[in-house]
């Protein structure tokens, strides 16, 4: 009966930083997305020096840790660029969660926009249709479908990783967890917090879920 | 007048050559049907007209203009862009896979283009798409995805799709060719109709029914070359060389 007090008198702090985790899960893969779009269409350019930019910015994002991208946007870069420094915690992770997520974003998107049907290029430029058009009406609305499934994931992905935040002691649900860990000094609350946990996951399956099937219709 | 002229048309894929001093004319209003074996250059030639494909060298003119000249893949002569830019619009192409888009439903396949390219008003567009779609059958499909479309429904919408731009020439790349063959009737009798309608027709078919009804002037293509040119009469009662010879039995 005690432990299940404990637990409820936690819950207040601990959504709170369940609050600041949806939050900052949910901006950071919409920009990953968006700007992954911008990516992927760069990346396979025919212009090289846009196509080698993108593979650059990729091969940078997905080769160092994004514990030490996090860091190094709020602690190193407001050392050597006084301004850019950025005084607002959330903004700083929603920046480098972006970033970061952007360049994975941009090769499922680059899979996706290249496996669709070499016929619908051949039939949009028949009809005189330009690359831009072709794009924006054509073959990135074909590939939202095929999109759904991955970003899905990388949504689910980002919701963990977010837990890195609190070294920049922004006060995710992980965070809060581990304060109420050392000031309670006791191990109990990681159980109500990874039921938070599980409970996002559980919520976020079941939405991309549906509108998978959604998309799946309008074709 | 000769709605398309092509003089020495040749197309190397590396050291694979596809196309070799290929000289075809198509009149106005003239049905030309292009048969050949597998392998014959006949969809090359026919793409490389509207550039989907770049030749190598070779001219093309249209309507006793010069349309594009290229030696050694270097283009030593073009129409300016303005007017080429026109006049690729205004050459329908029908694919073998249709290639309609499935996230337009038959209105939006046929309706795209005229306001996209055309810049037509949306009202104007779909009126124009709906005329069209009537004319190949499909007033009821109006609101439908592709996907739900029989393969000869695809087909037609793809030929009221590229009727929608009013173009001068059609170009067929094999369009029954991925058909079950009971839904190849309904789509040449939509193309026996255009035909009748005047409009100029460049067709890859293997249909050599069409070939014989349809067409004005029937071309033999085989290893990249032409190798006979004539009515369907004499084409198909009297070729001259083996190799149509060959084709005609094993096909007829």
């Amino acid at each position: 009966m005690d432990t299940l007090q404990k637990m409820i008198s936690w819950l207040p702090q601990l959504l709170d930083g369940t609050r600041i985790t949806i939050l900052m899960t949910i901006t950071s893969t919409c920009a990953g997305v968006i700007l992954g779009i911008f990516l992927a269409l760069g990346k396979i350019s025919r212009n090289v020096v846009i196509s080698k930019l993108c593979s650059a910015y990729i091969f940078f994002f997905r080769g160092t840790p994004l514990l030490m991208q996090l860091y190094f946007l709020y602690y190193a870069v407001p050392m050597f660029l006084p301004a850019l420094t950025i005084n607002s915690r959330f903004l700083a992770a929603f920046i480098a969660y972006g970033l970061n997520s952007a360049a994975y974003c941009a090769e499922f998107i680059r899979a996706a926009i290249q496996s669709i049907d070499h016929g619908q290029f051949e039939a949009a430029k028949a009809l005189g249709l330009s690359y831009g058009q072709t794009m924006r009406l054509l073959i990135i609305p074909q590939s939202i479908r095929r999109l759904v499934p991955p970003v899905g994931n990388e949504f689910i992905m980002m919701l963990k990783d977010v837990s890195l935040v609190s070294i920049i002691s922004l006060g995710d649900l992980t965070k809060v967890t581990r304060s109420i860990n050392s000031s309670a000094a006791t191990p109990l609350v990681f159980i109500p917090s990874m039921i938070i946990y599980l409970i996002i996951t559980a919520f976020f399956t079941f939405v991309f879920n549906r509108v998978e099937a959604h998309v799946a219709k309008k074709e | 007048m000769s709605m398309i002229r092509t003089e020495n048309l040749c197309k190397s894929f590396g050291d694979l050559e596809v196309l070799k001093d290929v000289n075809v004319e198509v009149d106005t209003g003239e049905v030309v049907v292009v048969i050949g074996p597998s392998g014959a250059g006949k969809s090359t030639f026919l793409r490389s007209l509207n550039t989907l494909e770049e030749i190598t060298s070779g001219k093309i003119f249209i309507e006793d203009k010069i349309f594009i000249h290229r030696e050694n893949n270097k283009t030593l002569d073009k129409m300016d862009n303005a007017a080429f830019k026109a006049l690729l619009l205004e050459m329908g192409m029908v694919f073998q896979r249709f290639n309609l888009f499935p996230n337009k439903t038959v209105l939006g396949n046929v309706a795209l283009a005229p306001m996209q390219v055309r810049k037509k008003s949306r009202e104007e567009a779909e009126a124009i798409a709906k005329r069209l779609i009537d004319r190949v059958g499909l007033s009821d499909k109006l609101d439908v995805y592709p996907s739900k479309l029989s393969g000869g429904q695809q087909q037609r919408v793809a030929i009221a799709r590229a009727l929608a731009m009013e173009p001068k020439i059609m170009l067929f790349d094999e369009p029954t060719s991925a058909l079950d063959p009971e839904l190849v009737g309904e789509v040449l009798n939509v193309m026996k109709d255009l035909a009748r309608d005047g409009m100029t027709m460049l067709v890859v078919t293997h249909e050599m029914g069409f070939a014989r009804e349809v067409a004005d002037k029937v071309i033999f293509m085989a290893d990249g070359q032409v190798l006979e040119t004539g009515t369907p009469e004499e084409i198909f009662s009297a070729p001259k060389t083996d190799k149509a010879k060959q084709f005609l039995a094993s096909i007829l």
